[in-house]
C-alpha cells in the first residue's frame, strides 16, 4: 500500500472548489473527501489545482553536456516547475538520432522518477540538415518517439523538410520545425529593428521566421501533413498561422514564456542573461502572442528551457550563447503574461501547459482532466505568492534566468507524479526518496 | 565620468566640457614641452582585440602625455585569441592594477560588459566596439568641425546649426553612430547618405535624416561632408555590386569635390581608400581635416583619459 | 555664520597700488615683467596689476594666466577639475621676470604646482609671487614677495575674493564660525 494524499479545498481550473485524493497512483477521488484516513493531508485552501503540466520543448542537455544540466537534474527543474511530463529536444552528444539514444535518454528519466522523459527525435543524422535520420527506428523503439525535430538549426532544405513531414505519417508522427531561415540570419544577435541598429548587433529579422512557417505549413498542406512550428516570436508568424488554420491546414505552434512576457529593451545593457534564440521581440509581437494564445491560434506555451554554464554567459553578447532555462519559472510567467491580464483563465492554462501539448506529442498518461480514475500527474499553484523571483527557485543545474530579481506573481506549491510527490510545501523530494517511488509505481504498473 | 562607453549618453554640458579640456590639451600640444605630469603613477592598459595601429598609438600618445604608463595588450597572439575570456583578461588587468583600460573589440558592447561587469574598478574607454560605438571618434570630429568653425572662440560652444553629410556604410559604422548622437546633442543637423543595403532596415529612432543621393545631398552645401571607408568584404556579402558602382554613386569623386564650395569640410575618420569612397584631390585639398582629425585625437583622447582618471575613483 | 568684510573696493584699490609700486621697486623698472595670474580670481588681479604698473611705468606691461590644473598633487583626493586657459604673452617667459599673481596664499600647493607649469613654458630669469590676502597655514616653504594684506585666519574660516569683473564688485570677505 503506498502512501496517499489528500489535497484538501484546492480550486480546480474550472474554479470549484474541490478535495482530492491520489491514491495507487491514480485520482481516487474528486470532491468532498470524508474517508481518506491514513493519507497525507495537503492544505490546498488558495491553490490551483492544474493537471501535470507537459513541456514539449526542454533541453535536458544529457547525454554530451552534463555541465549543463542532466536528466535528473532537469526533471528536478520540471518538478520544481509543476511539470510532470517533459520532451526532450534531440540536440545532446551523441545527437537523439538513433533509437539507441532515445531509449537511453527515456530510461534516464524513468530511474530518477521526476517526471515522465519523453524523448524527441532528429529529423537529420547529426541535425546536419543532409540526411534523414532513422524516424522509424525512433518511433518504434521502446521511447516510442512521436515528435520529430532538429531544433537548434532549421530543416531548411524544403525538400528535406517535404520528405520529413510526408515519412512520419507512417507513424502518426510530427515534425517540429525551429524556423530560422540561415542566410537571412547569419550572425544574427538579436531582433532587427531601431534598437539593433542602435546597438551595432546584427540583426535577426521576422521575415526569417515567417518565410519558413510559410513554406512549410503549405508543404504540410501539400502533403497532407502534421506540423508543428517551435518558439513562435512574431506577429508576422501568427497572422501566417491563423491564415494556414483557416485553412484548414494541419498546423499546430507554441510560443515560450519568455515570448510572452518580455521584449528586446532588455538587450540595450548587453547582459547575456537575455540573449535567446529567436530573439526577444517587440512590444508589438508580444501582445499578438498573448491573443494568439489566447484565441487558440497558437496551441501551447513551451518552455524551450535551455540551460548554460555560467561561462557561456559571462561574457560580452556576441561570444554568449543563446538560451534561457525557464521550466521553474513558466507557470508564474504565463500567469504574469495572459492571465493578470485577464486573456484566458486557469482552465485556459491547464490547455496550453497540459492538455494540448501531451495531443499534440501523443503522450499517453498526462494531460486529462483532473477526475476520478485518471493517473495521479498534477500541480499545485499558488497565485497569490508574489515575489521575486531568485536563485532559490531554480532547481536545474544552471542558473541562467532571465527573471532573477524579477517579481513573479506566484509559486508552485506541489508537483505529484505517477501519484507520488516530487515537490511538495515549495521544496524539491530527495533523488532517492523519488527514485524509490518511482520504482514501486512501477511494480505496481506491472503487478 | 566613470567610463566613456559611448556617446548616446553624453549630456551636452559634459560633452562640451570634454571638448573645452581638449582645448587645453592642444594648447599643450603646441608647446615644447608637451607632457604634462597630470597622471604620474597611473597604468593605462591599451587592450585591443582588434588591430588598429592608428587608434592604438593615439591613445598611447594621449596616455605618455599625460604621464600615465602605458601597457599595450593586443589580444592577437596572445592568450586571449587561444580562448581566454574577457572577464579573465579583465581579471588579469585589475590584478596588474591598471587604472584605466582602454578597449577596442569586435563584439558591440563589450566595453559595457567590461564596465559594467564588476570584474575591474579601473575607468573603461570605448575605442570601438564591433558596429557600436567609437566615441572618441565622433568627439575628435566634432572638435574638428568647432575649431574650423569658431577658431579661438571654439571653447563653450556646440555646433548648434551646423550641417553635416555622413556618407558610406552607415550600417556597419561605428563611427557614423557615435556622431550621429554626438553631433546632434551638440545642435548639428545630419543626414546619412549610402545604399539603403548599408543602412539600418529601421532608423526611425535616429535623429538624423537619410538619404540614397548624395548629389541632392551636396546641393544643400553643407557644412561638412565625412565620408566613411568602405570595406571591400562588403562587396562580397551583396551589399553592392562592385567598388566601380559605388564609387560612381557615393563616393565624393573630383566632380562632387568641385561643386562644394571652399567652406565645404570634408572629413575622414581613416584609413581612406582613395579612389573608391574618396577621390585623392578631394583628401588633399585644403577643405580635408583628415591630418587635423588626427592631431585632434591625440588631444580629445587626453581630455577624455584626463576626465575619467584624474580625479577621485568612485564617484559617478 | 558671520560674515565680516575685511577689505572694501577703495582698501583693495590701494593694496593693489602699493604691490604694483613694490613690484617695480624691486625690479628696478619695468624692463623684463611678465605678470601671469593663476586662475580665476588672479588673472583677474593680473590684468589690474599689469595695467597699475604700466600706468606708473608708463609702458606696456604684459600679462597672462598661467593654470596650474594639471599639475596639482592633489587632483586624485577631489572630483575631477576643469582646468581653465593658460596663455602667456606674446614673447613667452624666457629670461623674463615673472610675477606669479593668485588672490589668496594659504597651503602653497597651488604656487608649488604653479613652479612645475612654469617650467614646462620655459626659463624665467626670476619668478616672484604677488598675493592679495595671506591667510598663513603653509604646508610648503613659500613665501610671498608681495602681499596685499596678511590676515591670520583659522582653518575652518572661508576667505572669499570678490572681483568685479567676475562677481559684480571689490571686497574681501571672511566667513567665520560664531565657536
Amino acid at each position: 500500500m503506498r502512501e496517499s494524499h489528500l489535497i484538501t479545498g484546492a480550486t480546480l481550473p474550472n474554479g470549484e472548489r474541490a478535495d482530492i485524493l491520489v491514491q495507487n497512483g491514480l485520482i481516487a477521488k474528486v470532491g468532498t473527501v470524508t474517508d481518506a484516513a491514513g493519507a497525507t493531508v495537503v492544505d490546498g485552501d488558495g491553490l490551483i489545482a492544474l493537471p501535470g503540466l507537459v513541456d514539449l520543448h526542454t533541453h535536458l542537455r544529457e547525454p554530451g553536456y552534463e555541465q549543463s544540466e542532466t536528466v535528473l537534474t532537469g526533471t528536478q527543474a520540471a518538478a520544481a516547475g509543476g511539470f510532470t511530463a517533459v520532451f526532450a529536444m534531440a540536440n545532446t552528444f551523441p545527437v537523439a538520432d538513433t533509437a539507441g539514444v532515445v531509449e537511453q535518454e527515456a530510461s534516464l528519466g524513468r530511474a530518477a522518477g521526476y517526471a515522465t522523459v519523453q524523448p524527441i527525435g532528429a529529423v537529420t543524422v547529426g541535425l546536419k540538415g543532409a540526411e534523414l535520420a532513422e524516424l522509424g527506428a525512433m518511433a518504434r523503439s521502446r521511447a516510442n518517439v512521436r515528435v520529430f525535430s532538429d531544433d537548434g538549426f532549421c530543416v531548411s532544405d524544403p525538400l528535406l523538410m517535404r520528405r520529413a513531414l510526408e515519412y512520419v505519417k507512417a507513424f502518426d508522427g510530427v515534425i517540429a520545425q525551429h524556423a530560422q531561415e540561415p542566410r537571412l540570419t547569419e550572425g544574427a544577435q538579436m531582433n532587427e529593428g531601431a534598437l539593433s541598429g542602435e546597438l551595432g548587433l546584427t540583426g535577426w529579422p521576422a521575415v526569417a521566421e515567417e518565410s519558413i512557417i510559410a513554406r512549410d505549413v503549405l508543404l504540410a498542406e501539400h502533403v497532407g501533413s502534421r506540423l508543428h512550428v517551435c518558439h513562435v516570436s512574431t506577429a508576422g508568424s501568427v497572422e501566417v498561422i491563423r491564415w494556414a488554420k483557416a485553412r484548414g491546414i494541419d498546423v499546430t505552434a507554441e510560443v515560450t514564456p519568455h515570448h510572452l512576457l518580455l521584449t528586446e529593451d532588455l538587450v540595450a545593457g548587453y547582459d547575456p542573461r537575455f540573449k535567446v534564440n529567436p530573439p526577444l521581440r517587440r512590444t508589438e509581437d508580444v501582445q499578438a502572442l498573448r491573443a494568439a494564445l489566447a484565441d487558440g491560434t497558437i496551441d501551447i506555451v513551451a518552455t524551450d528551457h535551455a540551460p548554460h554554464p555560467v561561462e557561456a554567459k559571462e561574457s560580452e553578447w556576441d561570444a554568449a550563447a543563446n538560451g534561457m532555462v525557464g521550466l521553474e519559472s513558466a507557470l508564474a510567467v504565463v500567469h504574469a503574461a495572459v492571465v493578470e491580464t485577464g486573456l484566458m483563465g486557469w482552465a485556459d492554462v491547464a490547455r496550453v501547459l497540459s492538455e494540448a501539448p501531451a495531443r499534440i506529442g501523443r503522450l499517453r498518461g498526462h494531460g486529462g482532466a483532473l477526475v476520478a480514475g485518471s493517473p495521479a500527474e498534477l500541480t499545485l499553484y499558488d497565485p497569490s505568492a508574489a515575489s521575486a523571483f531568485d536563485l532559490d527557485r531554480l532547481a536545474g543545474r544552471s542558473t541562467n534566468s532571465p527573471y532573477l530579481g524579477r517579481t513573479l506573481p506566484g509559486a508552485v506549491v506541489a508537483t505529484f507524479h505517477s501519484g507520488y510527490p516530487t515537490y511538495l510545501d515549495g521544496v524539491l523530494r530527495p533523488a532517492d526518496e523519488v527514485a524509490q517511488r518511482a520504482a514501486e509505481a512501477r511494480e505496481d504498473a506491472h503487478g | 565620468m566613470r567610463h566613456l562607453l559611448s556617446t548616446r549618453d553624453l549630456e551636452r554640458p559634459e560633452a562640451i566640457g570634454l571638448l573645452d579640456v581638449a582645448e587645453d590639451m592642444a594648447a599643450v600640444q603646441e608647446r615644447e614641452v608637451k607632457k604634462l605630469p597630470t597622471l604620474r603613477g597611473k597604468t593605462v592598459v591599451n587592450l585591443f582585440f582588434e588591430d588598429s595601429t592608428r587608434t592604438r598609438i593615439s591613445f598611447e600618445a594621449a596616455a605618455k602625455r599625460l604621464s600615465a604608463d602605458v601597457i599595450n595588450f593586443s589580444a592577437k597572439g596572445s592568450s586571449v585569441s587561444k580562448g581566454e575570456s574577457l572577464k579573465d583578461t579583465a581579471q588579469t588587468l585589475q590584478a596588474m592594477g591598471a587604472d584605466g583600460v582602454v578597449i577596442r573589440h569586435h563584439a558591440s558592447g563589450a566595453p559595457q560588459t567590461l564596465a559594467t561587469s564588476g570584474w575591474i574598478d579601473a575607468g573603461v574607454v570605448n575605442a570601438g566596439d564591433g558596429t557600436h560605438e567609437h566615441p572618441t571618434q565622433a568627439l575628435l570630429d566634432a572638435f574638428t568641425l568647432r575649431r574650423r568653425l569658431h577658431g579661438r572662440a571654439s571653447r563653450g560652444r556646440g555646433l548648434d546649426g551646423t550641417r553635416v553629410v555622413i556618407v558610406g556604410d552607415i550600417l556597419h559604422s561605428r563611427v557614423a553612430r557615435s556622431n550621429v548622437w554626438l553631433l546632434t546633442t551638440l545642435g548639428a543637423e545630419v543626414e546619412l547618405v549610402g545604399p539603403p543595403t548599408l543602412m539600418p532596415v529601421d532608423t526611425s529612432a535616429w535623429p538624423a535624416r537619410i538619404g540614397y543621393d548624395l548629389d541632392a545631398a551636396l546641393d544643400e552645401v553643407p557644412d561638412a561632408v565625412m565620408m566613411l571607408r568602405i570595406q571591400a568584404e562588403r562587396m562580397h556579402a551583396a551589399y553592392f555590386p562592385n567598388s566601380r558602382e559605388y564609387a560612381r554613386i557615393w563616393g565624393l569623386d573630383d566632380a562632387r569635390f568641385d561643386r562644394l564650395p571652399p567652406t565645404t569640410m570634408v572629413m575622414h575618420p581613416g584609413p581612406m581608400n582613395r579612389g573608391l569612397e574618396i577621390a585623392a584631390r578631394a583628401a588633399d585639398s585644403p577643405q580635408s581635416t583628415v591630418r587635423e582629425q588626427v592631431a585632434n585625437g591625440v588631444s580629445v583622447r587626453m581630455a577624455a583619459l584626463y576626465l575619467l582618471l584624474s580625479g577621485e575613483r568612485g564617484e559617478s | 555664520m558671520a560674515v565680516r568684510i575685511v577689505l572694501q573696493q577703495a582698501d583693495l584699490d590701494r593694496a593693489l597700488t602699493r604691490i604694483a609700486h613694490e613690484i617695480l621697486e624691486s625690479n628696478r623698472g619695468a624692463d623684463g615683467l611678465v605678470l601671469l595670474g593663476i586662475p580665476t580670481r588672479g588673472v583677474v588681479l593680473a590684468e589690474r596689476l599689469a595695467a597699475i604698473v604700466g600706468r606708473i611705468a608708463a609702458t606696456e606691461i604684459p600679462s597672462g594666466a598661467l593654470d596650474v590644473t594639471m599639475y596639482r598633487d592633489d587632483l586624485g583626493r577631489n572630483p575631477v577639475r576643469a582646468p581653465q586657459p593658460t596663455a602667456v604673452p606674446e614673447g613667452g617667459i624666457d629670461g623674463k621676470t615673472v610675477v606669479l599673481v593668485d588672490d589668496v596664499l594659504y597651503s602653497g600647493r597651488t604656487i608649488r604646482a604653479a613652479f612645475d607649469a612654469l617650467a614646462d613654458l620655459g626659463r624665467a630669469r626670476a619668478v616672484r609671487l604677488a598675493v592679495l590676502v595671506d591667510r598663513g597655514h603653509r604646508e610648503f616653504p613659500i613665501r610671498a614677495d608681495f602681499v596685499g594684506k596678511n590676515l591670520p585666519s583659522s582653518a575652518r574660516e572661508r576667505i572669499n575674493v570678490r572681483l568685479a569683473e567676475i562677481d559684480g564688485d571689490d571686497a574681501v570677505t571672511i566667513d567665520g564660525r560664531d565657536d
